[in-house]
């Protein structure tokens, strides 16, 4: 305002008083004390009121009036409408060319807007600070990202950084490595001279050579070679494979006998041509044989052996295999002199189709060799088996041999009797099949005299009663050829009891026990026989209830399948109702033992009530609040009046339904447990949000026992993993795929002094 | 016929070597294998237990210092070497496998106030009251020569710490400003103040690598940027900030140790409330130092303990004290993570284990497992009270208990005061702050 007032005064007063300006600056006061005149005051005040209506208050602010008069003590801009101008103060009186410069100087300054004033320096630095903030936040800001992963991540492995293995080429490992040790020089000498390759192991310059000598054409045909040949072995592999799974016995046994066929014709040829090879070749072949003796692999050590030993109690099969490889065991550990010397005159090429074929020459022979009752029995049962048409000669041969030694008189008498009683055996298990099997003895027989004769003529030894008791047996046999065998057999174990009981050390091999028992089982048989006989079932020793407990047992296998095979047909017959009473009685004692084994409790009863009163117990009780003498006659023997009782019992209101109310097997305690109470959360914890979701956490549990070893690794795995003995670096930006500001982060000011200057010139313009 | 057999591979059943377990086939049937919850809790309880049982944290005390120490340093590629500094000025390098001194350095005359080491680990610097800084080699000198630093800058005021770039060849220290330096020069390449109270530590960002931090007497704490030569932001504490510590995965996180008993966590784009406050002890912070993990950091106190945080907890997991040791004044966390070291007025180094139960060496693959499940078992259970009780339980100097009590109510008494003033006052009149806010005074731009 004062200013104002103070540009107005001057541009209307005079140039003289101009000069007095600084003199007269604070005007007001001048004003104020200067004049004395009353009028002026009175015009003012009467302006002060007249201005109180509001119109016209700025024009107060003015105070022109004042210099109306011109005082030499006062400025005043009043009466003159004009303004004065810069050059109208700088004019003199007279124009004087001096000036001309100053004016120009003026002009030039006109002309020119006003510098603004500059920033302080807190103010610069203020906001130099906050732009660097805003840029260092950005750049931080990248990194969020990473964070966020961190603190979520399952699993943080440190350090970070991931050391690959290292794997260099070759190349580079020999080129910085060197030969320091002499033996080191030394390889590496003999490498070098022969060119050996070291890095690139495949082929040596020669080899290299070689391949570039070769010409296409031929390298053409070389591997049409190659090919052919690789196709004929996966041929001849897979052949091989297929005819390996072949199952048949009798097809490999056709290809045994078609290659030792073989061997033998190009042995004779070989004998032939060089009879020193062929030598040479007999030896290798007796070697062999003696290995396979050496090696007692057909002993019944073998754990295959030991476990049909086990199975043949119940199974046929297996039985006879054990049998086959006694047999074999036997004919392995034979000495093979024994048998060339009956036949030393037919030359080693006989010997060598005996090794080459040994099934079938050497039983026979050793079956006239000696007493051999593994043997005998082994060929019985193949050939039985067998029962084909391809060896038809075997039959018959053995057969007679069989009988050859029942009519023959010239072995030990036991042997003979166990092995018939073998064979006969044997067939009555057949029997059950083969019905037509009762023709076979009599078409054997004739077979018998023709090959027993060869037999015989080398038999000596004769014994009396032998004769007689195999003579009888015959006779019986072929006339009674359609008797049921267990009917046949019925003299042979009386008569063989006492033979048995003279060589225990017989009684080896399981068959031979089981025939033990059979026998004993055969003479028990006797007695039921007759009733049984209707439903053709041999299963009678079994059901008998007067059995002894022994053969039970040891004919249960089969007991129970009969049982399960016959029982329609059992129904009508006469042993069967006593079998049901018996399993009646049986249920019943079973019953009955129960019963007094739990005589004294009542469990059930008990736990009604017992549920009868916990639930009682958890009734709300009323209260009874009557008190007896209490506005009545009281004493002993006197009761408060119903309607006294009635008025001040307090009936408990109901409770809420027992949660137990539906369940008659089940007592629910709605009581709550304080010793339970201890252990349990009270308040749900922080991150959860629902009890719920509390309580699924809880019911899942993390132990191996409850889950798979991967599952439980899974749940176990640790938050962080720090491998021991490594430093852990600062996260890098690297680490996390950023690039790393390739930024020196030194200063700017020492990188680049005039960068900064300019920005702050910049700024300063803002 | 094809006969289909019971078949029994005995590779399901046989063990390849008399030292591997017996296979046992297991049946994860559930109704076979009934109260899993309670099997769970009474594992969880019993490994609770036994957590607390081998909880020996306690590994080794170097003694040598004639007085009390006043900084540590770790070696950037060496685990077993640490370096310390004295207040009678002596530097001394430790070997922690052989827990002995391997050697001793009279670096300055009076406090050794700050030392670090450089990024390469082949020579570290010291400041003192001296008013020098020092370079020294970290191999000692050869027999019968002088101990010699390899560079000596003397400054015209006392420097009170020190921290070298993680990168590049700069240093940084700070007293009257903060100064960084080429490692080449005699001269600092620029000096930044914001301010005229004394500096009391400077630390650069591990990540970020031109970004400082520093605190000084006057309660706050300002960050620079070392690439524009600027200040960026500042931020006012109730008191005064002793030192700061960056997190060494989380690029924009900090740690601040504060004089009235707290740590503050900031990240250092809001600098106007901090993300945690961590409070337990009950004297002055003195010294903190992250875990390399950046999961945990340790906290020194006045109160002659030291304490473990989780960063994202506000009560610390653990604390370590003993009888002996006094004040401890500066603390370092080893670059394995898996050890801790502190300093402290009764002239002692000591060894700790960061993991106060863990067992140390190599574990067994079935020793594994069963820590790891057992962790994961503490984990599950932790809130049930039985677990937490012992969990938490933690034997304290009869001091410190004491102080606990006593700021306990203390700390009640002043909330009570508050909520009756906001109960008899106008609604709205009186402000709530949180408990994080309650700490910063302002944030300067």
């Amino acid at each position: 305002m004062n200013v104002n007032q103070v540009a107005e005064n001057l541009a209307l007063s005079h140039q003289e008083e101009l000069v007095d300006l600084p003199k007269n600056y604070p005007l007001s006061e001048n004003e104020d004390e200067g004049d004395s005149d009353g009028e002026r005051k009175h015009q003012k005040l009467l302006e002060a009121i007249s201005s109180l209506d509001g119109k016209n208050r700025r024009k107060l602010a003015e105070r022109s009036e004042a210099s109306l008069k011109v005082s030499e003590f006062n400025v005043s801009s009043e009466g003159s409408g004009e303004k004065l101008v810069l050059a109208d103060l700088l004019e003199p009186v007279k124009t004087s060319s001096s000036l001309a410069t100053v004016k120009k100087q003026l002009s030039r300054v006109k002309s020119k807007k006003t510098v603004e004033l500059p920033l302080n320096k807190e103010e610069i630095e203020r906001i130099h600070r906050e732009v660097a903030f805003n840029k260092t936040a950005q750049v931080l800001s990248k990194w969020d990202p990473v964070v966020l992963k961190n603190r979520q991540a399952e699993q943080l492995v440190f350090p970070l950084e991931k050391e690959e293995p290292a794997i260099a080429p070759i190349e580079h490992v020999l080129s910085g490595w060197k030969a320091r040790t002499p033996l080191e020089q030394e390889i590496f000498n003999l490498l070098h001279k022969n060119k050996q390759p070291v890095t690139d192991p495949l082929l040596t310059p020669v080899e290299k050579a070689s391949l570039r000598a070769m010409s296409l054409e031929e390298a053409k045909m070389r591997r049409a070679e190659l090919q052919r040949a690789r196709a004929l072995q996966s041929y001849y592999e897979a052949k091989a494979r297929r005819e390996k799974k072949i199952k048949s016995k009798k097809y490999h046994k056709v290809v045994k006998k078609g290659k030792a066929k073989k061997a033998l014709k190009e042995f004779e040829q070989l004998r032939k041509v060089n009879p020193a090879a062929a030598l040479e070749e007999l030896e290798k072949i007796e070697k062999a044989r003696m290995m396979e003796r050496m090696s007692l692999k057909h002993q019944n050590s073998g754990k295959w052996a030991k476990s049909k030993a086990i199975m043949a109690k119940y199974d046929l099969e297996a039985r006879q295999a054990m049998q086959e490889q006694l047999s074999k065991n036997k004919e392995l550990t034979q000495k093979l002199q024994v048998a060339s010397e009956s036949e030393e005159e037919e030359g080693g090429t006989e010997d060598v189709e005996e090794l080459l074929v040994p099934d079938v020459v050497n039983e026979v022979q050793m079956n006239a060799d000696g007493p051999n009752p593994w043997m005998l029995r082994s060929c019985t049962s193949d050939t039985k088996e067998a029962a084909t048409q391809e060896d038809p000669e075997q039959l018959p041969e053995l057969e007679a041999h069989g009988v050859s030694e029942s009519e023959g008189e010239e072995r030990p008498m036991a042997e003979e009797e166990i092995l018939l009683r073998e064979f006969e055996e044997r067939r009555s298990l057949r029997k059950r099949s083969e019905l037509s099997q009762d023709a076979e003895p009599a078409g054997s027989q004739e077979t018998i005299d023709s090959g027993s004769q060869e037999v015989l003529s080398e038999l000596r030894v004769l014994s009396q009663k032998l004769k007689e008791n195999h003579q009888s047996r015959k006779q019986k046999a072929s006339s009674e050829g359609t008797i049921p065998q267990v009917q046949r057999e019925e003299p042979a174990p009386e008569e063989e009891e006492p033979l048995l009981l003279q060589r225990p050390e017989r009684v080896q091999t399981l068959e031979e026990l089981e025939e033990l028992g059979k026998e004993e089982c055969f003479q028990n048989k006797e007695l039921p026989r007759p009733v049984l006989e209707e439903q053709q079932s041999e299963r009678t020793p079994n059901n008998r209830p007067d059995a002894p407990k022994e053969k039970k047992k040891k004919e249960q296998m089969i007991d129970l399948q009969n049982l399960l095979t016959t029982q329609s047909p059992s129904v009508k017959s006469l042993a069967v109702p006593t079998i049901e009473e018996l399993e009646d009685e049986e249920e019943r004692n079973h019953r009955q033992m129960i019963k007094e084994a739990f005589a004294g409790d009542d469990v059930i009863r008990d736990f009604l009530k017992e549920k009868r009163e916990a639930v009682e117990a958890s009734k709300p009780k009323d209260v009874d609040l009557t008190l007896p003498g209490w506005g009545e006659w009281g004493g002993v023997g006197l009761k408060p009046s119903a309607k006294k009782r009635r008025r001040f019992l307090i009936k408990a209101p109901e409770g809420p339904p027992r949660k137990d109310k539906n369940l008659p097997n089940v007592i629910i305690s709605e009581k709550r447990n304080i010793h339970a109470a201890a252990h349990q959360v009270q308040v749900l914890p922080y991150p959860f949000t629902h009890h719920r979701q509390f309580e699924r956490t809880i019911q899942t549990p993390i132990g191996s026992t409850w889950n798979t070893q991967r599952a439980f690794q899974k749940l176990t795995t640790p938050k962080v993993v720090t491998k021991p003995g490594h430093i852990i670096k600062p996260i890098k930006a690297e680490d996390v795929g950023y690039q790393s500001s390739s930024r020196s982060d030194l200063p700017v000011i020492q990188r680049n002094p005039k960068r900064i200057t300019t920005r702050h010139n910049k700024e300063e313009k803002l | 016929m094809k006969v289909k057999m019971l078949s029994r591979n005995p590779d399901n059943y046989v063990r390849e070597t008399k030292l591997d377990l017996q296979r046992v086939p297991r049946n994860y049937d559930p109704a076979l294998h009934p109260f899993e919850v309670p099997r769970e809790y009474v594992r969880a309880l019993n490994a609770t237990k036994l957590e607390r049982v081998f909880a020996k944290p306690f590994l080794a005390s170097l003694d040598g210092h004639r007085d009390g120490v006043n900084c540590l340093a770790k070696h950037p590629e060496n685990l077993a070497t640490v370096l310390s500094g004295a207040c009678d000025g002596e530097v001394r390098i430790w070997n922690l496998t052989q827990r002995n001194c391997i050697r001793t350095i009279q670096a300055h005359e009076g406090f050794v106030r700050g030392i670090c080491t450089r990024f390469c680990g082949t020579s570290f610097f010291t400041v003192g009251d001296d008013k020098t800084v020092k370079q020294w080699k970290m191999d000692g000198p050869g027999y019968g020569d002088e101990e010699e630093p390899l560079h000596t800058i003397l400054g015209k005021t006392v420097y009170t710490g020190i921290d070298h770039h993680w990168k590049e060849a700069v240093f940084a220290t700070c007293g009257q400003q903060v100064d960084i330096w080429d490692e080449q020069r005699t001269n600092p390449i620029c000096s930044m103040t914001w301010g005229f109270d004394s500096i009391s530590s400077v630390k650069f960002n591990p990540i970020e690598t031109f970004l400082l931090g520093s605190c000084a007497s006057d309660r706050n704490i300002v960050l620079y940027d070392m690439r524009q030569a600027t200040p960026l932001k500042k931020v006012i504490l109730d008191m005064r900030t002793n030192t700061i510590c960056w997190n060494p995965m989380e690029a924009f996180i900090f740690t601040a140790a504060n004089e009235d008993y707290n740590l503050y966590t900031f990240d250092m784009r809001a600098l106007d409330t901090p993300v945690m406050v961590h409070m337990d002890h009950v004297s002055a912070v003195l010294d903190v130092d992250y875990s390399p993990t950046g999961k945990e950091f340790v906290s020194a106190s006045f109160d002659k303990s030291i304490r473990i945080f989780p960063v994202d907890k506000s009560r610390s997991r653990e604390v370590y004290h003993t009888k002996r040791m006094q004040h401890v004044i500066c603390v370092k966390w080893t670059s394995d993570s898996k050890y801790i070291m502190c300093g402290s007025d009764e002239m002692n180094i000591r060894l700790w284990k960061a993991n106060a139960s863990e067992k140390l060496g190599v574990l067994t693959s079935r020793e594994k497992a069963a820590k790891d499940y057992n962790q994961k078992l503490k984990e599950k259970f932790q809130h049930y009270p039985h677990i937490k009780r012992i969990a938490r339980h933690r034997h304290l100097p009869k001091s410190i208990y004491s102080q606990i009590q006593e700021q306990r109510i203390m700390k009640e008494a002043r909330r009570r005061k508050e909520v009756n003033r906001i109960k008899h006052s106008k609604p709205g009149s009186v402000p709530i702050v949180s408990e994080k806010k309650k700490h910063v005074v302002a944030v300067v731009k």
